[in-house]
This record gives structure tokens, C-alpha cells and sequence, in this order.
């Protein structure tokens, strides 16, 4: 008898947590909320692994694969790193500088994953009027030393019918990802053009250096 | 012998700084930011030889021999010597409350934390950020005037190259009358100070298409960051243009003109009005 309602009671419990996950992604997940999931799934995949924190390449790939890029506005930030040029640039051009844009992101994102020991990442509370579709959300990396300022910026798309929020650009120490990039873009886009810039990001990726 | 030659080197660097306050030689085509860029260019070539040869072998050396816990008891040691002028610079730019936490720090970790190699106030959640001479300066509203290279000292500009010197002579290292332990200490503190880079600058190897260019917008834009901190406003702020958009400017030229950050005034000091 007794045995009986406990494994009533385990199921219900299945399927209220089963269905309050379903409720949870049906509301759209605050831009808070995001990033304070993402640095806790990030720095626990990374903790788990150690050939990942050594900052292997392919994982690291596969890591931003799987959990980051989903919830980054890759073609923002690609467009807003090249800055003007991307708005006369070819269709075929914008996805070859998405592709290298996105291996040259996944190389930084290698060099940080290697600095992940036992850091814990606080998110401040979010002050944004509920209108905003672009907002700020900053966070603060603590391990041994000072504090490292992350902030991210993130603005909400249509993706449907929902609206989700997905990132567009990181702040470290007060520098924009992607303001910096623009700069460095833009130095070869003036030099060699559009063109110039997809050979240069394809030789750095494949490891090439000037 | 090695103060002397420190001497030297900080009045060869005053004095280049001089030449590059009251006639400045402009290159070509010059970067507003940067209207030094082609002797910044040598320099920077100048130090990136030196590094390779020299720093940078030597912090891989001490970072594969030296165990981890020793060298971060080297960082806390040095750190809790910078956070005199740190102290000083926090008093000197009003912000008394970091000034206390700094004096807090020093105290603790001098005395509790055998003479700074424990860092027991931050354990203890005492921080303060560090503070320089150049960035009480920009407070104060001295422009920073052109970005300078330096040699070995790396990205400056002329004001913060003449608050890294001044620091140098009220620094406690340089103060130690022994010859032999000073110097054993200035190149610890080298050791140190580059082999905590080691990730930073692997990291822009790496990334960068230019590194001179790249760690000068870097270097620039943290410094602004560090004199004036972005407001508060969580709202994205309007530099960010988002070219994927339909309507983005098409050239440089549809771009508002780059705004240029506000100099901030003296602070008004409490109870002097």
C-alpha cells in the first residue's frame, strides 16, 4: 500500500516537473536569466572537462555549438563588426565573413575557456523598462584578484511567432567585442576590401600569422 | 648601479614625453587616436623583439618550475606594495571610501598576511579597485594627449606615461636602499607582472589581424572605461549601430560623427562650496 502511493506520488512529481519545464520555455526567458544560464552551463561543461579546459579547439567548437550560439545573434554581430561594408557586401560574401567570423569567436572564446578555474559569475539585477528591445546586462567574473567586468548586450528577435533574446555583443574590462573588431575589420576592408578581409580571417583561422 | 640606470631610463622617457607634448611629429594619413602611429610602430616592434627573446621565455620558464601556490603569494606580495599608491591616488581623486578599503587591505595584509604574500582581505570581502597616477589625472581633467608607445613599458599616452613615472619614484621597491635585493626585486616583480599576461597576450596572438592597432584601441578604450565608467543605464547605448538592420548606413559617411567622451570636471570636494 505504502509502496504504491510513493510511486504515485513519484510520478506526479515527474510530471509536474516535467510540464513546469514545458511551461518554462514557453515564457520567454529574460535576458538576465539568459546570460546567467549560459555562465553557469559554460564554466560547469568546462569544469567537467579537462581536455576542454585545456582549451582544445574542437571541443571548445562544439561547445559554442551546442549551447552558445543558439542564443547569439550571429548575423548582428558579424554585420556590426564589419560595420558599412556589410551592407554592400554580396549575400555570398556575408556568409563566408558569418563562417570566419564565427571560428575567429570561437578561438577567443578558447583562450578564455582556458582561464576557467573556480571563478563564480554574478549577474546584476537588470534595470530596463519592459519596452526596450536592446538592454545591457552586466556581470562581474570573481576568482583570485579583481573582479572582471563582462557585460553583455542583448536585444530581442523574432523567431516566429515568440520573441527570444539573444546576445550581440560582450564587454571586457570595459571594451566592446565587437567596436574592437570593427576597427581591426575595418584597417583591412580599407586596404584590400570585403574580399581582402574573408582571406585574411580564413588564413588566421587555419592558423596562419602574418 | 640598477637604480642608476632606472634613473636614466625614467628621464630618457620624461623627456621623450616632453618632445612629444610641445612639437608633435605627425605622420601621414595619421589616426586622430594615434598621431604618433609610425614611431609607436617602431617602438612597439622594438618591444615585441624583446619580449620574445627575453620576457616572454623567461615568465614560461617560472610559470612551468614555480609551483602555483608560490606564485600567487609573488602576485599578493607585489600587489599589496602597489596598493600604497593606490591608496594615495584613491585619496587624491575623492573616492575615500576605496581609499579606506585599501588602507584596510594594507594593514591586513601586511601584518596578518605575512607582509602581503596571503591576501587575507580579500578572502576576508575587503576589495578595492587599483587606482594610478594617470587616471587621477584624467579625472581631474587633463587630457591624456597622444597615445604613446612606450619602450618596455608598453601602451601609454603622455599623461599616464608621466603618472607611471611618477609612480616609480614613490614606489616602495625603489625605495629599498640595498642594492642587490632591490634588483633581485624589480626583476621578480618583471616575472610576475609578465607571466600574468601570458594568458592576455596569448589570447591576442590568437585573435588580433593587428596587434599594434588592436591593443591600442584596447588600451584606449579600457582607460576611458577606468576615468569614466559607462552610466549605469542598462539601455544600449547608441554607438551600437546594427549594421544587419535595414535601415544602417550604407558608408561611413551616413555615420553620425564619433562622439567624443566628456571631460570630466573636478569633482566638487564635500563641505568646500
Amino acid at each position: 500500500m505504502n509502496t504504491k502511493r510513493y510511486f504515485l506520488v513519484a510520478v506526479l512529481g515527474a510530471i509536474t516537473s516535467l510540464s513546469s519545464t514545458v511551461w518554462a520555455q514557453a515564457v520567454i526567458e529574460a535576458p538576465d536569466a539568459l546570460v546567467k544560464r549560459l555562465a553557469v552551463e559554460v564554466t560547469e561543461a568546462v569544469k567537467a572537462d579537462k581536455t576542454l579546459a585545456a582549451g582544445d579547439i574542437a571541443k571548445v567548437a562544439t561547445l559554442i555549438d551546442t549551447k552558445v550560439i543558439p542564443f547569439v545573434n550571429f548575423q548582428r554581430m558579424t554585420a556590426s563588426s564589419v560595420g558599412p561594408a556589410w551592407r554592400s557586401a554580396t549575400p555570398e560574401q556575408q556568409k563566408r565573413l558569418q563562417e570566419e567570423f564565427k571560428m575567429l569567436l570561437i578561438r577567443t572564446y578558447a583562450g578564455a575557456v582556458k582561464e576557467i578555474r573556480d571563478q563564480t559569475v554574478t549577474v546584476k539585477p537588470l534595470k530596463a523598462a519592459p519596452e526596450d528591445v536592446n538592454v545591457i546586462v552586466r556581470s562581474e567574473v570573481r576568482g583570485k584578484g579583481e573582479p572582471i567586468q563582462l557585460d553583455y548586450r542583448v536585444g530581442k528577435v523574432q523567431d516566429g511567432a515568440n520573441s527570444v533574446w539573444k546576445i550581440y555583443d560582450i564587454n571586457i574590462l570595459g571594451v566592446w567585442l565587437v567596436e574592437t573588431y570593427r576597427g581591426q575589420f575595418a584597417q583591412e576592408i580599407n586596404a584590400n576590401g570585403v574580399d581582402g578581409l574573408i582571406k585574411l580571417l580564413t588564413e588566421r583561422n587555419k592558423g596562419v600569422k602574418k | 648601479m640598477f637604480f642608476l640606470s632606472i634613473r636614466f631610463f625614467n628621464l630618457f622617457i620624461a623627456a621623450m614625453l616632453l618632445a612629444l607634448a610641445t612639437g608633435c611629429a605627425t605622420g601621414p594619413n595619421a589616426n586622430p587616436a594615434d598621431p604618433l602611429e609610425p614611431m609607436n610602430r617602431a617602438v612597439y616592434k622594438f618591444n615585441d623583439a624583446v619580449d620574445s627573446a627575453v620576457l616572454k621565455p623567461v615568465a614560461t620558464g617560472y610559470k612551468a618550475v614555480v609551483p602555483s601556490p608560490i606564485r600567487t603569494g609573488v602576485s599578493n606580495f607585489f600587489s599589496n606594495l602597489g596598493d600604497v599608491w593606490s591608496m594615495v591616488n584613491h585619496v587624491l581623486q575623492f573616492e575615500f571610501a576605496n581609499a579606506g578599503k585599501t588602507a584596510a587591505r594594507l594593514g591586513i595584509n601586511t601584518f596578518l598576511g605575512l607582509g602581503g604574500v596571503l591576501d587575507i582581505a580579500t578572502d576576508a570581502g575587503i576589495e578595492a579597485p587599483k587606482a594610478d597616477l594617470g587616471q587621477t589625472l584624467g579625472k581631474w581633467g587633463v587630457p591624456s594627449g597622444p597615445y604613446v608607445m612606450l619602450p618596455l613599458l608598453g601602451p601609454s599616452s603622455v599623461r599616464d606615461g608621466v603618472g607611471t613615472i611618477t609612480a616609480t619614484y614613490h614606489d616602495p621597491v625603489n625605495r629599498v636602499s640595498d642594492n642587490a635585493t632591490r634588483n633581485v626585486l624589480t626583476a621578480t616583480r618583471v616575472v610576475d607582472v609578465r607571466t600574468r599576461l601570458l594568458g592576455a597576450t596569448d589570447a591576442v596572438d590568437e585573435i588580433a589581424l593587428d596587434k599594434y592597432t588592436f591593443i591600442r584601441d584596447v588600451y584606449l578604450k579600457r582607460r576611458q572605461n577606468q576615468i569614466s565608467p559607462q552610466k549605469p543605464s542598462d539601455k544600449a547605448a547608441e554607438d551600437d549601430i546594427d549594421y544587419s538592420a535595414e535601415d544602417a548606413p550604407k558608408t561611413t559617411q551616413d555615420q553620425a560623427a564619433p562622439k567624443l567622451p566628456a571631460i570630466p570636471s573636478l569633482p566638487s570636494l564635500p563641505g568646500l562650496k
